[in-house]
């Protein structure tokens, strides 16, 4: 029982490095011609798509309304995440090593505004594709933005957009409130 | 005399026609030949939901296969395979235009006879469609993963290629009779030395590796004509059938000259001896010319080769190779049961169906049961190999298949029906109509050890009334029964293209998952392939132009030319950048004497142009795309022989 909190940790620790095996985060469009969807996968460090050539399809009906091409490459995000995602992950084990209550408390608040950060950064990313529409675009609806939603669905025009926490998204978000489970869980008296 | 005569043959005639109409009403029962009213439901699949079965049809005289959907009898795809298809550039484009050539050039059309599934221990495996193409004698692959023709090849020193493609039992060979017996090799000779100088080649085809089909042997038989095979399977895999008719070696008036005889033969090849034989060396290497078209997926390109030779086996110099089971009246379809026990032959001309056994064969070959033989083939003793006849009733038994539950179902040309016999009681159980005068029948997995016994396909060869009127020439009708029950039942008409001859089924499931979608781009090995917008080029050589061009959704790159000049041979290698299913592009040029392309996603096809006049011409695409389909569009500027313009390309300036 003692040891209680420091598994808590050692499991949100453990949920948080699981983000470079699962993707974080994903949109799927579906429209009639569009039966099975279209998803894209968002990583700590790439994008992916349930086929792999997701990412040209999806360019290819974006231009029709002056999206901008999604290129991986020029993602900033997509180039250091993994190292924040590393940090985190570290400084997790300093706190399961040091197994303080409080470390454990400060881990959270940090890795939850890192969190509550990176969604308002793909907030900000989505808002820019929505919104930066081409001049020349060969559809242009008066007041259509195309901006997907943060978490939820919105019909774009004939698409159904969904957006949401994918596998890695979920189990991360599972690390981030087991962490606070160690520190309520943590005993009140115990220094160890 | 002589009206007495014509009074007993009239009584006769009389008599067979009442014996034929007591016997009909005799199964008439209390349902019509349409079922209990429920077949529209027994056919129906609603929109979005798939068939159970894939069927294919062979096209005759179109000299294309066609894809339908069982129950509901839908049309899905023709597949152009000895014949040029515009729609698809098949034949027309620089890539599929090695694919049609033969020993006598550029042949675009054939007559296309009888698909045959590939097999995998005696069971449809979904790999490959074989064909046959009868006129200038072909074989054909058709893979399918694209429900494309990829392979070709001429069968040598043959006239008519008819009893082919069957399989045996895991597509080792599959095989090719001569229909017309010809001097072998040909040579100018008299036709009426038919006897002395005629000869038939029964071909055995290396069909299990893609690329590399080839004649392995051809065995040398008498001047008859050889009609339909089927291979054995279980304890007859290794044994080859061909049916044969015209055994009286008649040169004319064949209608007539080639029915005399009661009893023709049914070959029974030993094609594992013949191996053995091949690997001994005992054969004659014969001059030949014949080509092998092969279309490769990677370079998305066919290429033809000459073949020089061919390697023969003589009979008579081949014991226990080959023997020939006596059968009645001119027999045409010859086939296995799923166990392999028996062997079907259908007289033609005849009402009965005769069925020998493969143990007694097996017996009579080991006990010298032989009655005579042949330019050393031993004919095998009638009683000693036949195991019994079904006294049908109906009048032409052409083609037999099986239900897998102990049932065979045979058509009847002249009687117009589908009769369904037990096998080994020979007693013929139901009967029903056909409209009208049905030729071959197909039961998915029919010919196969593992029948799908469901439905059953009758392919009639004359239509009349069925359907509205089209002119004087009318689709060919095909029926569907519903054979899961004691009693078929009719359950559906369909039109189809061209004259299908035979046809395969298979289980839908053992072909779809494996559909291809796309070509993918980096597999596309192409040597004219353009893998990205950004390396399109036009260059010049000498008076050949090669557009380098790609496509994408909704435009070409380049779409402005400029440089072309009449005379000039302008080959545009277009690529699809696609890949997305079902998303093909067009490319048409105006004036070009050649059909459009309909390029893939990710496939790369060559049109060629000539442009004769100056002036600036056109270009678009022919698939409706996308919502920009009519901008995608360019032009090419064509000037004078003599002039200077420079060779220039664009997009978007």
């Amino acid at each position: 029982m003692k040891q209680l909190p420091r598994l808590f940790m050692l499991l949100a620790v453990l949920l948080t490095m699981q983000l470079f095996l699962f993707p974080m985060w994903s949109i799927t469009l579906v429209a009639p011609q569009y039966p099975d969807g279209i998803t894209m996968f968002i990583w700590i460090d790439r994008i992916t798509g349930d086929t792999e050539y997701t990412l040209q399809n999806i360019n290819i009906l974006n231009h029709y309304v002056g999206m901008k091409y999604i290129e991986p490459d020029s993602i900033p995000e997509l180039q250091y995440f993994k190292y924040v995602v590393l940090a985190i992950s570290l400084l997790g084990m300093g706190a399961l090593i040091a197994n303080r209550k409080y470390l454990y408390l400060s881990w959270f608040i940090l890795v939850a505004l890192l969190g509550a950060l990176g969604i308002y950064d793909f907030y900000l990313w989505e808002y820019d594709y929505g919104h930066n529409l081409s001049e020349t675009a060969p559809i242009k609806i008066p007041g259509m933005v195309y901006q997907p939603p943060l978490i939820g669905t919105k019909m774009l025009l004939n698409f159904e957009a969904t957006s949401l926490p994918a596998t890695g998204g979920w189990l991360f978000g599972t690390g981030l409130m087991l962490s606070l489970v160690a520190f309520l869980t943590y005993p009140k008296t115990s220094r160890r | 005399m002589k009206k007495s005569g014509k009074i007993l043959s009239f009584l006769a005639l009389a008599g067979f026609l009442f014996y034929g109409c007591q016997n009909n009403a005799g199964q008439k029962a209390t349902t019509t030949p349409i079922g209990n009213g429920d077949a529209a439901s027994q056919v129906y699949v609603p929109p979005g939901e798939h068939d159970e079965f894939y069927a294919f049809l062979s096209g005759g005289f179109s000299g294309q296969v066609t894809v339908y959907g069982l129950p509901s009898g839908r049309l899905f795809k023709i597949i152009p395979v000895f014949s040029q298809d515009a729609e698809k550039a098949w034949g027309y484009n620089e890539e599929t235009k090695p694919m049609l050539e033969t020993s006598f050039g550029f042949i675009p059309w054939d007559d296309a006879h009888h698909p045959e599934l590939s097999q995998t221990n005696g069971v449809p495996d979904g790999r490959w469609l074989f064909i046959n193409g009868n006129n200038t004698p072909r074989v054909a692959r058709i893979d399918l993963g694209t429900f494309e023709t990829t392979e070709i090849l001429e069968i040598p020193n043959s006239g008519g290629n008819h009893s082919s493609p069957f399989t045996t039992e895991n597509s080792e060979y599959i095989v090719a009779g001569t229909r017309f017996s010809v001097p072998y090799p040909q040579t100018d000779v008299a036709i009426n030395s038919y006897k002395e100088n005629f000869k038939g080649a029964l071909s055995f085809i290396k069909a299990d590796e893609p690329g590399s089909m080839d004649v392995s042997f051809q065995i040398l038989v008498p001047g008859y004509d050889y009609d339909l095979a089927h291979s054995g399977k279980g304890k007859s895999h290794g044994w080859t059938f061909f049916t044969s008719y015209n055994t009286e070696e008649s040169h004319t008036l064949k209608e007539v000259n080639a029915s005399q005889n009661d009893k023709d033969f049914i070959a029974a090849i030993n094609w594992k001896k013949a191996e053995e034989y091949i690997a001994a060396g005992n054969f004659k290497e014969m001059p030949a010319r014949y080509a092998h078209n092969y279309y490769n997926e990677e370079t998305h390109m066919a290429t033809s080769e000459m073949k020089e030779n061919v390697k023969v086996l003589i009979p008579s110099e081949c014991p226990g190779l080959i023997y020939y089971l006596p059968t009645p009246k001119s027999p045409h379809g010859v086939d296995v049961d799923p166990t392999g026990s028996y062997i079907v032959g259908a007289g033609k001309l005849s009402a009965d169906i005769t069925v020998h056994s493969f143990d007694k064969m097996i017996a009579a070959i080991e006990s010298q049961a032989f009655d005579g033989e042949i330019d050393g083939i031993p004919v095998l003793k009638f009683d000693a190999v036949v195991e019994g006849a079904v006294q049908s009733g109906g009048l032409g038994p052409l083609h037999t298949e099986f239900d897998g539950n102990g049932y065979a179902y045979t058509t009847f040309f002249i009687s117009s029906e589908v009769v369904k016999w037990k096998i080994g009681t020979w007693e013929v159980v139901d009967r029903v109509p056909c409209y009208y005068s049905v030729g071959h029948l197909m039961i998915p997995g029919g010919d196969s050890k593992k029948p799908w016994g469901k439905y059953l396909v009758a392919m009639n060869k004359i239509t009349k009334d069925r359907y509205l009127p089209t002119g004087p020439e009318l689709a060919h009708s095909a029926q569907l029964y519903d054979i899961s029950g004691d009693k078929m039942k009719l359950i559906l008409d369909f039109p189809t293209m061209g004259e299908p001859h035979y046809a395969q089924g298979i289980a839908a499931d053992v072909i779809k998952d494996r559909s291809k979608k796309i070509y993918p781009l980096e597999e596309n090995h192409h040597p004219h392939a353009t893998l990205k917008e950004d390396q399109v080029r036009v260059e010049r050589n000498g008076n050949e132009v090669h557009i380098y061009m790609t496509c994408i959704r909704s435009h070409f790159a380049p779409d402005n030319i400029e440089g072309v000049k009449v005379g000039d041979k302008v080959y545009l290698h277009v690529t699809n950048l696609e890949q997305d299913w079902d998303t093909p592009h067009g490319v048409s040029i105006m004036g070009a004497n050649t059909s459009e392309l309909l390029i893939m996603p990710g496939q790369t096809e060559t049109l060629l142009w000539e442009p004769k006049f100056e002036g600036v011409i056109p270009f678009y695409c022919t698939d409706f795309c996308s919502a920009l389909h009519q901008e995608m569009q360019g032009y090419i500027r064509v000037s004078a022989a003599d002039a200077n313009t420079e060779l220039s390309w664009s997009l978007g300036e």
